[in-house]
This record gives C-alpha cells, sequence and structure tokens, in this order.
C-alpha cells in the first residue's frame, strides 16, 4: 500500500492526499484484498470498466506469475531438510505478522465496550470454535452494524 | 472442469465476499475447507503455502493462488485467485458507481463503524489459527509471539522477520 500511495499521489499525481484517502477508506470497508479495491477503484475513476479490469490485470498478473514459478520451483525442492526447515520458520513469523497486524488493528476499538465484546465474539467464534465463517458473520456482521446504528442514535439525542 | 477445480472455485467465490479485513481474514475458513473438510492439503503443505506466499513479493491474497495450485496445479492457483478476487472486485466497481449517493450517508458510517470490529476479530483469530496450524513445538510459539511483539512494538520491517525466522528455522530449531 505503501507503494500505491508514492505511485498514485507522489509520483504521477493521478490522485491528491483527500482522493487517495476517501478510495482507501473505501477499499478498506468492503470485503476482499484492500489493493486490490484500490486498483478497481482507481481504474473505474478514470476509465470505467476497461480501467478497472486494466489496474486490476496490471496490480495481479506479475505477482501471480512469479508466485507459481516459485512454487512450481519450491515443489523440486521441498524434501531438502534445509529448505522445509527454513519454511517452518518462515511460517512462524508469518503467523507472528497476521497476529501483530490484529492487534494494531485492535487500536482503533480502544475504550469502546462494545465493539471490543463484538470483536471477541468474532474471535472466538472463528478462531476457538471453527464455526464457518458464513454463519459467523451472517449473525454478527448486521447485529454490529446495527449496534453501531444505535449508538449513533443514542448520541445524537444526548446532544 | 474437474470436481475439486468446481469446488475450489466455488469456495473462494463466497469467502471473496466474506473477505472483510482482506484475505489475511480469512485463512481460518480456508483452513478449516481445505485441511479439515476436503483433506485437499495436510496441516505441513497449507504452513508452507501460507510462507511461500508472505515470503513472494505481491499482496498476501496470493496464498489463495498457492493453495489452488497444490489443490489442482497452474489452472487451480489462477481459477483460485479469479474466484477470490473477482466477486469482492464486482462489488467494489459498484459502490464505487454508487459512491457519489453514499458519500455523507449516516448508513456508510454506521457500516464501516460496525465492521471495524469485525475485521479485527476475523485477523486476531488468523493469527491464532496459523499459530496452531505452523508451530509444532515451544519455539515455534515462541517464535511466533517474539516476531508479533517485535512488529507492535517496533518499526522493523516484516521481511526482516520472516528472514530471522528463516534463519532460526535452518538452524533447527522449530
Amino acid at each position: 500500500m505503501p507503494f500505491a500511495h508514492h505511485m498514485l499521489v507522489e509520483q504521477r499525481r493521478w490522485l491528491d492526499e483527500v482522493e487517495f484517502a476517501e478510495i482507501l477508506s473505501m477499499a478498506q470497508v468492503l470485503p476482499g484484498p484492500n489493493i486490490v479495491n484500490v486498483s478497481v477503484l482507481v481504474g473505474r475513476r478514470f476509465q470505467g470498466w476497461r480501467g478497472a479490469l486494466a489496474a486490476f490485470t496490471g496490480l495481479m498478473l506479475m505477482p501471480l506469475v512469479v508466485v507459481l514459478a516459485l512454487a512450481t520451483v519450491y515443489s523440486r525442492f521441498a524434501d531438502v531438510d534445509t529448505v522445509r526447515h527454513a519454511f517452518n520458520g518462515v511460517a512462524a513469523a508469518a503467523s507472528g505478522l497476521v497476529l501483530a497486524m490484529g492487534i494494531k488493528m485492535s487500536r482503533v476499538l480502544r475504550g469502546r465496550m462494545v465493539p471490543i465484546a463484538t470483536a471477541l465474539v468474532v474471535f472466538v467464534a472463528i478462531g476457538v470454535l471453527r464455526v464457518p465463517l458464513v454463519l459467523a458473520l451472517a449473525v454478527l456482521a448486521p447485529l454490529s452494524i446495527w449496534l453501531a446504528w444505535r449508538m449513533r442514535a443514542a448520541r445524537k439525542d444526548a446532544r | 472442469m474437474s470436481g475439486s477445480l468446481l469446488e475450489l472455485a466455488s469456495q473462494f467465490v463466497v469467502l471473496s465476499l466474506l473477505s472483510f479485513g482482506g484475505a489475511a481474514a480469512t485463512l481460518p475458513d480456508i483452513h478449516r475447507q481445505v485441511v479439515d473438510v476436503h483433506h485437499w492439503l495436510t496441516d505441513a503443505e497449507f504452513t508452507q503455502m501460507f510462507a511461500l506466499s508472505q515470503a513472494a513479493p505481491g499482496p498476501n491474497v496470493l496464498v489463495v493462488a498457492l493453495i489452488g495450485w497444490k489443490v489442482a496445479g497452474i489452472v487451480g492457483g489462477v481459477v483460485a485467485m479469479l474466484a477470490m478476487c473477482g466477486p469482492s472486485s464486482v462489488l467494489a466497481y459498484w459502490v464505487g458507481v454508487a459512491r457519489d449517493r453514499f458519500r455523507a450517508s449516516p448508513v456508510r458510517a454506521a457500516i464501516e463503524r460496525g465492521l471495524a470490529p469485525i475485521t479485527v476479530g476475523m485477523i486476531v483469530a488468523s493469527g491464532v489459527v496459523l499459530m496452531r496450524t505452523t508451530d509444532h513445538n515451544v519455539a515455534g510459539y515462541a517464535l511466533t509471539l517474539a516476531t508479533t511483539l517485535v512488529l507492535v512494538l517496533t518499526r522493523v520491517h516484516p521481511l526482516v522477520m520472516l528472514a530471522a525466522g528463516a534463519i532460526i528455522g535452518i538452524a533447527g530449531f522449530v
């Protein structure tokens, strides 16, 4: 994402900071990889569906080719102990990457009990009980949005 | 299309629209389906694909391509990737079209605020499920937790931690 920001805002000047922030926040709310959503939203803005398609293809094609090529090479060496051990270590560290991302993101909930409780319920449902994601989200996402709506209404009344 | 390819595609089409917080947030469900339900991959293979996707350049949604590749070769990789990115991209496109109408809408604000804790819960769950899948001994858990701490508390680049993980792995600790 820092690279995307650099290219779109600083280098090519296709977007200003405000436009970039707006597109990024939209990309984050929507399901799907953020960077893919950014590419679709920016591509559409300039060239409609053709732009969206071009941006999506441009973003994904090379990494896809590279990663599949790497996987093919890797499969040749997967039985070599050194390679296997190295990847076990990378995987353990990479799990830490995801955990750290979750912990950093949880800071936005700081001090607000209802969202914290919601996040905990989601965590237990998916991470501990291993409830299918479809089921968990079908119940919890509307509930959480409704709660956010109610809190907003309550704040309004208080004013 | 072979049976598993079709199943693979339909699974990722659904996950695409549920991936609030990106592909990383859906890893527990991907693991549940490809390892526990369909037995397409073992825990060890899942771990390898996850590690490879994190070490490779590009967005981390590529783990989906690797899992597809493991299940059904190159075609599987491309199909899984398109299934994972297609529906969410189409949705993003139409939301982009409707953007002006929703820009200052209170509904949008409620959706954003309501989804934030969902995303946090999903990502933390993902980290814990991954930790349980990738780590086999005390040293493995220690490496995961140490990486977590370093990344939360400092500005060290994630790739540095992955490289450190590789070295610790080669040394035979995890």
